[in-house]
């Protein structure tokens, strides 16, 4: 028996009452996703946002409360900073587990707050959510505060679907670096929202190391808002799942803001990545700067979507977004929709993209060194790679998405 | 020729033209030398009426007409040209349409028939002989890909075969080796009689022993601080501006 | 370099009022009943003499209509288009033949006069002495609102062996041809308005070239709506054999008028082994007024096969009328090392829409495409390419290129690129790039220090941005194009 948007449902009807936060939200929420259903999940109905990405899998499965696994021992595994880190275990925040920040952290559980940036009403994933959310974290780091490196860890397991929900608010010329990494053993769905609050001239470095297992489902959803002056600096690696779907809509509200989108994605298998993003432009004078590479292997298909809308008044509008496809094998697949969306005439905005394989004079020439074929198409691959991780300015955590980029190498040998 | 009396002009709010007096008769070549940053371009600009520049006071009277109230393609009309310090890229338009077009426009204001495409290709030919540059570059988009040498000699051919009366060349010097200045030099020199003017807008002594001007003005902070003979201009390379600024303050 | 030229004077001669294909033809006309349904259809066939199987074949593709939805994924707006309020045949009324030019309506020759079609070819397309016209080069075909009304160098082109008539000439005559391709490039429940152009179409023009034949000259149709209250609905199939080779052009105008009028074509071409066709189009219906009434809805279907090994299909479009454009010509590349093109011009102003662009879908071996799309908006309008490039596991080595760029003109219009990339085949690669900018001021400047006006300024570097494309164009057509450009932007700066 699958779950399916009607299992979901009746999940909230039970809960209703006993959930915490607004109540009428999650009821507008409820209803949101009962008229909208599983993206892809209802035969011929279809959404262009969703136009590479169908959720029948997810609509497919039986999600069911799990018995518990050793989420010590998953943690133990991971390769993690030495720095503050909250642990999330099947959604859940465990303290135990967890070497709490400095700056002040509020659960979820005990202060729900939805924020005021998301669209449950148009984003069927964020109203399952907004519906079904029990626990999350909100960071808050004051004005001009610098809140350090905050790791936010979650680890998931057996077939249970957890919906947690974040917050991020930097106060005026305050600074953070958040760290997300998400790992987990077997068929479970991760559906994280989050919503981020830059103000003034505060700069926000956002990291997202996705690790799921490949047998598991993750979507995650990021709103961000960015103020006068201020950054929001993300970098997404999707390595793991079976079907991930990372999107990420910032807005810049104020002149001079920047946003950083920049990801890579590398699969295997039959996995399925989508990687979409909506830079909004609300102000003159900002910039977005985008790129975003795929390398894609076996069966896997990378997704990627990447809109940059320009409002009438945006006037100085700098925005450039380039994307980059690696097809490592004949079955692979990588679907693409890069988007310009221009209201102003005082703007620069372009975008590239590129589809191919390894570039075959590159290939002979390393191989007439003596360098076998193999490890020359690693070698090729890893500075095609680099190219991305090279956005990632603290060198610490470059590393650390370095690593894992080797680990998952190291899993496709063997 | 022509005749500025008091002339200030800004960008926005902040003045950079502070009073300017100056007189060039006809048939003269005047230089215009001084630091960066002191008014030279502004001068150009707001004689050849870009946008970006508000005349706030005085006058400007070229061969007894105010060109101040005139259009850019009017005052070009009239015989005033801009050699530009950095040359504006016109991408998918080449340079003989281009020419072509602007000069048919100047003729059709002067009432004089147009050239059709085969008259002006043999002028225009004939112009980038003289000049020795490449026939190609005709057939070039207007600067689009050119080094900045071939820049400002796309510049002077321009000036060379648009005729104008008043010749106003915005360090079109700079960044040229010795031959390229020679070929802009040549092309001035050629222009020179009683019915041609020029204003040359340099940095350098260098260009000015090429092409040697009747007198030599220093501008300094939106005024003209002194003015000479030919020789001010070796004296200012020699011992520079500073005093000169010092004093004229 | 001498059309540039001519463009400049064209800006300065025509006043602001802008479309000068806007008059009106008092010609007696033939109408069927306003709305739709099988009787219509039956109408339609019945009044083309068609045989049975093709009166089939339209009243399948009607019930396909019915269950159908108009598409909303395009970014254009407009309110409800009412099927039923509109005449689907209008057609000027029959008389017998005329024997000398003072014998034709003399409406419909000032007709084509106003549409600048040469003298001598007026006479051929009025129907007077064909084939005893020397030094003209291309064959017209006229299709007035919905009959083609005149072919000319019938004769000519006969002795080469190509066939170009009217569709509906070409159902009675060849009917072995039309069954052999019609619909099968762009089948009849394709989508919405393809589907209602299968059921209705009047009429359109019909090309066969035959095997290692290279068409003595270039094709033409000249397309003109005139009736009120009219849909046109053409209906165009060209087939290239073996080695042929043929350039075609369009043209489109229509008078102008407050309420909206609906074009809803079909165009369809095969080549086939070392086939090539060009395919150009300058679009000028009638793009409505400065406040956005009245105007053409442009719902095109236009879709080459290259099914033969090097065969090539290259589009060529300059669009600067209809209030809506919603026009994708594409290319299915099935032959080994085919190639598809596409290089458009895509001017909006005031408040027009236009949602173009290409599909180029990558089936065979080593096959090549390139895109070229310029698209400028001014005034209040919007200007969106939406192209897809679809690379599938059999396209090995095969290769894509699109430039696309936007100019914007003020700041009260839009610009849009919406690309979609689909790639399953690792030896094939795709390159996109696009821009977004507009004409700096320092250009502006820079021509007008050298003596231009703002408006010539700004025409030629218009036509310096939109160069890639038009120098695609066969060369009568370019003249008009960069005329077309020219007025169309009128009023758009200062």
């Amino acid at each position: 028996m699958s779950t399916g948007a009607t299992g979901f449902l009746q999940r909230y009807e039970d809960a209703v009452g006993r959930l915490p936060g607004d109540s009428a939200l999650r009821a507008a929420a409820a209803a949101a996703f009962r008229e909208a259903g599983l993206p892809g999940g209802t035969q011929g109905r279809r959404i262009e946002a969703w136009k590479y990405t169908s959720l029948r899998p997810v609509a497919e499965a039986n999600f069911q409360v799990s018995p518990r696994h050793e989420a010590e021992t998953l943690l133990s595994g991971l390769t993690l900073l030495d720095a503050p880190r909250v642990v999330f275990v099947d959604g859940v925040l465990r303290g135990d587990l967890s070497v709490l920040p400095a700056v002040s952290i509020a659960r979820f559980a005990d202060q729900p707050d939805f924020g005021t940036l998301t669209w449950p009403d148009r984003e069927p994933m964020v109203a399952l959510n907004t519906m079904l959310a029990t626990d999350g974290v909100a960071l808050n780091v004051p004005a001009g505060v610098d809140g350090g490196i905050v790791q936010l860890v979650s680890l998931s397991g057996g077939q249970g679907d957890f919906h947690p929900r974040h917050g991020i608010r930097l106060g005026k010329g305050a600074s953070l670096t958040v760290v997300e990494v998400a790992a987990g053993q077997g068929a479970y769905l991760l559906n994280t929202v989050a919503e981020i609050h830059v103000a003034e001239g505060a700069h926000l470095t956002h990291i997202r190391l996705q690790d799921e297992a490949t047998t598991a489902f993750h979507v995650s959803t990021t709103y961000a808002d960015v103020q006068a002056g201020g950054t929001y600096d993300s970098f997404t690696l999707n390595l793991g799942g079976r079907l991930s779907r990372t999107e990420v809509h910032t807005q810049l509200s104020g002149p001079n803001a920047t946003a950083h989108l920049n990801a890579a994605q590398i699969l295997a298998g039959s996995q399925h990545a989508d990687f979409t993003t909506v830079v909004s432009h609300a102000a003159p004078s900002c910039s977005s700067r985008q790129t975003v590479k795929n390398v894609l292997g076996g069966r896997s298909r990378g997704v990627f979507q990447g809109k940059i809308a320009v409002a009438r008044h945006a006037q100085k509008t700098d925005g450039y977004q380039m994307n980059q496809a690696l097809l490592l094998s004949p079955d692979a697949e990588v679907d693409s929709k890069p988007e310009l969306e221009i209201f102003a005439d005082d703007v620069k905005c372009s975008h590239g993209a590129t589809v191919g394989e390894l570039d075959a004079e590159q290939m002979f020439y390393l191989r007439s060194r003596g360098i076998p074929d193999a490890e020359a198409k690693s070698i090729l691959v890893r500075a095609f790679l680099a190219e991305a991780l090279d956005a990632v300015a603290n060198e610490t955590i470059r590393g650390l998405l370095e690593t894992a980029v080797e680990q998952w190498w190291e899993r496709q040998k063997a | 020729m022509l005749d500025i009396r008091g002339l200030t002009a800004s960008i926005g709010d902040k003045p950079i033209l502070k009073g300017i007096d100056l007189t060039v008769p006809a048939g003269e070549v005047h230089a215009i030398m001084g630091p960066n940053g002191s008014g030279k371009s502004t001068l150009g600009y707001v004689l050849s009426g870009r946008e970006d520049y508000t005349v706030t006071g005085g006058s400007a009277m070229f061969n007894d007409a105010d060109i101040l109230a005139m259009a850019p393609e009017q005052r070009a009309a009239a015989g005033l040209f801009l050699a530009f310090q950095a040359p504006i890229e016109l991408p998918g338009v080449n340079n003989a349409n281009f020419l072509r077009t602007a000069l048919n426009a100047i003729r059709r204001a002067h009432g004089e028939p147009e050239l059709d495409a085969v008259q002006f290709l043999k002028l225009a030919r004939a112009e980038t002989k003289r000049l020795a540059m490449p026939d190609d570059m005709l057939k070039r988009n207007v600067n689009v890909g050119f080094s900045g040498g071939e820049k400002k000699r796309n510049e002077v051919l321009q000036m060379a075969i648009l005729r104008p009366k008043l010749a106003i060349l915005d360090e079109t010097d700079s960044g040229l080796d010795i031959d390229a200045l020679k070929i802009v030099a040549d092309g001035v020199n050629a222009l020179r009689g009683p019915d041609f003017s020029a204003l040359v807008i340099t940095h350098h002594q260098r260009l000015l022993d090429h092409l040697v001007p009747n007198r030599v003005h220093v501008l300094a902070h939106g005024r003209i601080v002194r003015t000479g003979g030919p020789e001010l201009a070796k004296e200012l390379e020699k011992s520079g501006y500073a005093g000169l600024i010092a004093e004229a303050a | 370099m001498a059309a540039v030229t001519e463009t400049l004077d064209t800006v300065q001669s025509v006043t602001q009022s802008g479309y000068k294909w806007g008059f009106e033809t008092a010609i007696e006309m033939d109408f069927a009943p306003k709305g739709l349904n099988e009787d219509i259809i039956r109408l339609i066939s019945a009044r083309k003499e068609e045989p049975e199987w093709m009166l089939d074949w339209r009243l399948k593709s009607y019930a396909a209509w019915l269950t159908m939805e108009e598409p909303r994924w395009a970014r254009v707006d407009h309110p409800p288009i009412g099927y039923q309020d509109l005449h689907y045949y209008a057609a000027p009324k029959k008389k017998a033949g005329p024997k000398s030019l003072d014998e034709v309506d003399p409406e419909l020759l000032k007709m084509y006069e106003k549409l600048g079609i040469p003298l001598k070819e007026r006479a051929i397309l009025a129907g007077v002495d064909p084939d005893t016209v020397e030094n003209t080069q291309i064959a017209v075909d006229a299709v007035f609102d919905s009959v083609s009304v005149a072919t000319t160098f019938q004769a000519t082109l006969r002795k080469a062996g190509v066939i170009f008539c009217p569709i509906s000439e070409a159902v009675r005559e060849h009917p072995e041809l039309v069954k052999q391709y019609l619909g099968t490039v762009v089948p009849t429940a394709d989508n919405f308005f393809a589907a209602l152009n299968s059921a209705v179409f009047t009429d359109g023009s019909f090309v066969y070239i035959p095997k290692g034949v290279r068409c003595p000259m270039e094709l033409s149709t000249y397309f003109r709506i005139n009736a009120r209250n009219t849909g046109q609905f053409e209906r165009t199939l060209i087939i290239a054999a073996e080695g042929a080779h043929v350039s075609y052009l369009e043209g489109c105008t229509a008078p102008q008028r407050d309420e909206n009028q609906l074009h809803a074509a079909v165009v369809e071409l095969v080549a086939l082994d070392d086939a090539t066709i060009k395919y150009s189009t300058v679009q000028n219906w009638y793009p409505g007024d400065a406040n956005g009434k009245g105007g053409i809805y442009n719902f095109v279907t236009k879709r080459g096969a290259c099914r033969g090994a090097r065969s090539k299909i290259s589009w060529t479009q300059v669009e600067t009328g209809s209030a809506i454009t919603w026009k994708y010509p594409s290319c299915v590349l099935l032959g080994e090392d085919s190639v598809g093109e596409f290089y458009s011009v895509a001017v909006t102003n005031n408040h027009q829409q236009a949602d173009t662009g290409t599909k180029m879908i990558h089936v065979g071996k080593g096959s090549r495409s390139t895109i070229v799309s310029k698209g400028i908006s001014a005034g209040h309008s919007n200007n969106t390419y939406r192209g897809l490039v679809r690379m599938l596991p059999g396209a090995a080595n095969a290769r894509n290129h699109t430039q696309c760029d936007s100019l914007l003109i003020g700041d009260q219009s839009g610009a849009h690129t919406v690309p979609y990339i689909e790639s399953r085949n690792l030896t094939a690669k795709v390159e996109h790039e696009a821009t977004t900018s507009k004409i700096a001021d320092d250009q502006l400047f820079y021509c007008r220090q050298r003596g231009l006006s703002e408006e010539d300024a700004v025409g030629l570097i218009v036509n310096g941005f939109c160069k890639d494309v038009l120098k695609e164009l066969p060369m009568e057509f370019a003249v008009e194009a960069q005329k077309l450009l020219a007025v169309s932007l009128e009023g758009s700066v200062g």
